[in-house]
């Protein structure tokens, strides 16, 4: 129903196509669309504001990548940024204190404390093997006692028994008391829900927090709130020290704005995300969904990251090209080396490639990357000249580089010994068939060159094993004299 | 029923709104022109009434063509705003009349989960309870941990016979014995609770279709009357509730609750633009008293802090 955020963008930038950089007046323009995205999901204002202020300072000057549109580029700048300001997973309660450690959820009316009161218990019973026992403080609404009561023989977590007509803090009191006394790990307090301006039921919330001094105060907000989240968080964070927000109902259709305003407001992690009725639909906090959410742009974003991929394929096309030409010098073998820590080192590329289970154990060593890592230090140590051309290498050069790069000569030979190595053996490969074949080996039917396989894609990684590999060679181990750095 | 009191609840619950608005606009028209940025700053103030970015940029295009015919004062300004806002929601103003023929007419109250939907039944049975209408609940939230239980609650604090099933049954069977029950004694409304659902969970819209196909077998007018409850705190995804929820539900009318804290409620001005159904009432606190009609002309002046009283 709400135009999605790349149809907006896409007017916007549609007469700027394939120029290179973002520039201020462009990314303003851009910026109201996006605010406007923000504000149909129910961003609050200020937090918007604020928002778009910083992106805008982040966008300006930003390259735009081959192959996206700048409006593309945009959505993922604005995406990021989202992600960030949503926050980290953190998804674990306070609960290391001395027992019982008192959990108070607070919120409005119909934010769903109760059934994430007895979602939590769940979790901290089975997840945590925590001895946890709930207490309803809500004796507003009718049946809420025993709307928990009923939950917690759901969830066979232990409910502190019904007196009728306590009041929230005396009953607070008792299940203190109880807990205590019943040697429980956990307790949880559901309190009724309320308007933040009812300063009556307000203090009455301070007071039970006075008697029960809770390790966490949970502020429960429905996905679905608008603007008014803003208020309703500074009202909650203003008389109580709140330590966390879950956000109910993220399994609707909402964009979920609201955990953003909750996030700028409170300042306060996310904690959960309550995603179904069932009393174990109850999440961590996931701030990239949510922010493609909130954008409407999951999509989008998804697809300017392929296509930061597909610029790392480049790369690999055009050095499988040079390579075509028998050229293989040592920016190449960088190159390579860069490609192979993309895609998870060399133990996450082993065990994709069939037939290289043999070297399991040696990549295994080298499963820190450490040695990755050495070899690019040399290479970078060295001048541009000398990579193109690594003859160049004298004696006095290869003690500068090895000086750079915290190594030693005799680690510098041996790269330079591996690079003639593999550079021999990429000319083997050409002259036994050229690259296309051996490129369709991996990639199924079809791919040109190298690119899929070299590129990180998952593509060039597809299982399907060596058949008919070339001659006796195996030009797919580990680059020959490789094992010397590993073993070190 | 006096008319003051729940003017001022009305007041009270929008009165931050007002505040909110005449902040801003108090700092505003000192200028004698509305500026770009003036402008700017009235549709921000509009959108964080919850209105949605495009109805706060209509009501912001009128502001900007009324600037050269009038000497802008703020209250001159708040006038336009509430003018606007009353022509909007003027026509989707509409009480919940029982006129069904024949008896009973059923009210079957739907909404997403939290909204206010069981309580809204308790405000409503008691209204029509005062008009002199023979009142039966039917307790078809079988799904929520002693939803029933707080229905029952209700029904015995007013006063009303109530049909239930046990937790966790069928809410169609306990929707037919309703029908039944209420026609066989001659009750004038049925009002029949639901489960709080989700509208983008396929599963529980399908039930409430078949809720109304069951309700349809026996009296093909009903339900007369299918009131979607709305939560005022709720942001944009109201306008996405109602158009699954009509779509799925056959919504006929709204009902806004919890206009008693800070939030504006202001989709409704959305929603009145976009779909023209018509708004019942409003719900202004947790007493059973606490239900009023929606009168546009009050929300209207209260969201935009115009303070000249209105004949309601």
């Amino acid at each position: 129903m709400f135009e999605s955020l790349s149809d907006r963008l896409g007017g916007v930038f549609d007469r700027l196509r394939g120029r290179g950089a973002l520039n201020e007046a462009d990314v303003r323009a851009a910026m109201r669309e996006v605010r406007i995205a923000l504000l149909e999901a129910d961003v609050a204002l200020p937090v918007a504001r604020d928002f778009i202020d910083k992106v805008t300072e982040k966008a300006v000057g930003q390259q735009v990548l081959k192959s996206v549109t700048p409006g593309q580029q945009v959505v993922k700048i604005v995406n990021d940024a989202l992600v960030e300001m949503l926050g980290a997973d953190e998804s674990e309660l306070n609960i290391d204190v001395t027992p019982p450690a008192v959990v108070m959820m607070v919120g409005l009316q119909g934010s769903g404390k109760t059934t994430t009161t007895a979602k939590i218990a769940k979790r901290l019973t089975e997840k945590n093997r925590k001895k946890v026992m709930m207490a309803s403080l809500d004796v507003n609404r009718p049946a809420a006692q025993e709307q928990l009561a009923v939950l917690g023989t759901q969830t066979n977590v232990a409910t502190l028994p019904i007196v009728a007509g306590q009041q929230p803090v005396d009953i607070a009191r008792r299940a203190m008391q109880a807990a205590k006394l019943q040697g429980y790990d956990v307790l949880l307090l559901d309190t009724a829900g309320r308007l933040h301006v009812d300063q009556a039921l307000m203090d009455e919330m301070k007071a039970v927090a006075e008697v029960s001094s809770p390790a966490e105060i949970l502020l429960v907000v429905d996905a679905l709130t608008g603007q008014d989240a803003v208020n309703v968080a500074q009202s909650f964070a203003g008389q109580v020290d709140l330590t966390g927000v879950v956000l109910t109902r993220m399994d609707g259709d909402a964009r979920g704005g609201a955990a953003l305003s909750m996030r700028a407001v409170t300042g306060k992690p996310i904690k959960f995300a309550g995603v179904g009725e069932g009393m174990d639909k109850l999440e961590g906090f996931h701030p990239d969904r949510v922010a493609g959410r909130i954008l409407g742009m999951g999509d989008v974003v998804s697809l300017v990251e392929r296509a930061a991929e597909s610029v790392q394929a480049e790369e690999a096309e055009a050095m499988a090209r040079k390579m075509a030409k028998g050229q293989f010098d040592l920016n190449d073998l960088r190159t390579q080396i860069a490609q192979m820590q993309r895609m998870g080192g060399l133990g996450a590329l082993a065990s994709m490639l069939p037939g290289m289970k043999k070297m399991a154990g040696a990549v295994k060593a080298a499963q820190d990357d450490k040695a990755l890592n050495r070899l690019d230090a040399m290479i970078s140590s060295m001048t541009p000249k000398e990579r193109a051309k690594p003859e160049l290498l004298n004696a006095k050069r290869k003690i500068r580089v090895a000086n750079g790069s915290g190594t030693t000569v005799q680690d510098v030979n041996r790269l330079l010994k591996m690079h003639q190595e593999m550079a021999t053996m990429m000319k083997k490969v050409r002259k036994m068939g050229g690259f296309g074949k051996l490129g369709a080996l991996f990639g199924g039917g079809g791919m040109p060159d190298l690119g899929g396989l070299m590129g990180g894609g998952a593509g060039g990684a597809a299982p399907g094993g060596l058949p008919g590999l070339p001659g006796g060679n195996t030009p797919f181990n580990l680059p020959p004299g490789f094992d010397k750095f590993i073993k070190k | 029923m006096s008319e003051t009191p729940w003017l001022e609840r009305l007041r009270g619950g929008f009165k931050k709104t007002s505040d909110r608005l005449g902040d801003n606009l108090t700092g505003l028209f000192t200028k004698s022109t509305l500026d770009k940025e003036t402008l700017d700053e009235i549709e921000d103030a509009l959108v964080a009434s919850d209105l949605g970015p495009s109805t706060a940029a209509r009501v912001r295009e009128r502001l900007a063509n009324e600037r050269f015919e009038r000497g802008l004062t703020e209250a001159g300004v708040r006038e336009v705003v509430a003018d606007e806002l009353a022509k909007i929601l003027a026509p989707v103003a509409k009480p919940l009349e029982i006129d069904a023929f024949p008896r009973p007419q059923v009210i079957l109250v739907v909404g997403v989960n939290g909204s206010g939907k069981t309580t809204t039944i308790a405000k409503l049975a008691s209204l029509f309870l005062e008009q002199d209408y023979g009142v039966l609940l039917a307790a078809g939230d079988t799904f929520r941990a002693a939803a029933i239980g707080q229905l029952k609650i209700w029904a015995e604090r007013i006063g009303v016979p109530i049909i239930s099933g046990p937790e966790g049954g069928d809410p169609s069977a306990i929707v037919f014995d309703g029908v039944k029950k209420a026609t066989a004694e001659g009750i004038d409304v049925l009002i029949v609770d639901t489960a709080g659902r989700l509208q983008n969970k396929r599963e529980l819209m399908d039930e409430l279709a078949k809720i109304r196909r069951v309700l349809g077998r026996l009296n093909p007018a009903a339900p007369h009357n299918v009131v979607l409850v709305l939560d005022a705190t709720t942001g944009q995804n109201a306008l996405n509730q109602i158009e699954v929820f009509k779509e799925v539900a056959g919504v006929t009318g709204l009902v806004m609750t919890k206009l008693d804290g800070t939030a504006r409620g202001g989709v409704l001005v959305a929603a009145a633009e976009q779909y023209g159904l018509p708004i019942h009432a409003i719900g202004v606190g947790e007493g059973v008293g606490d239900l009023r009609p929606f009168n546009p002309t009050d929300v209207a002046r209260a969201i935009a802090g115009a303070t000249g009283e209105t004949q309601s």
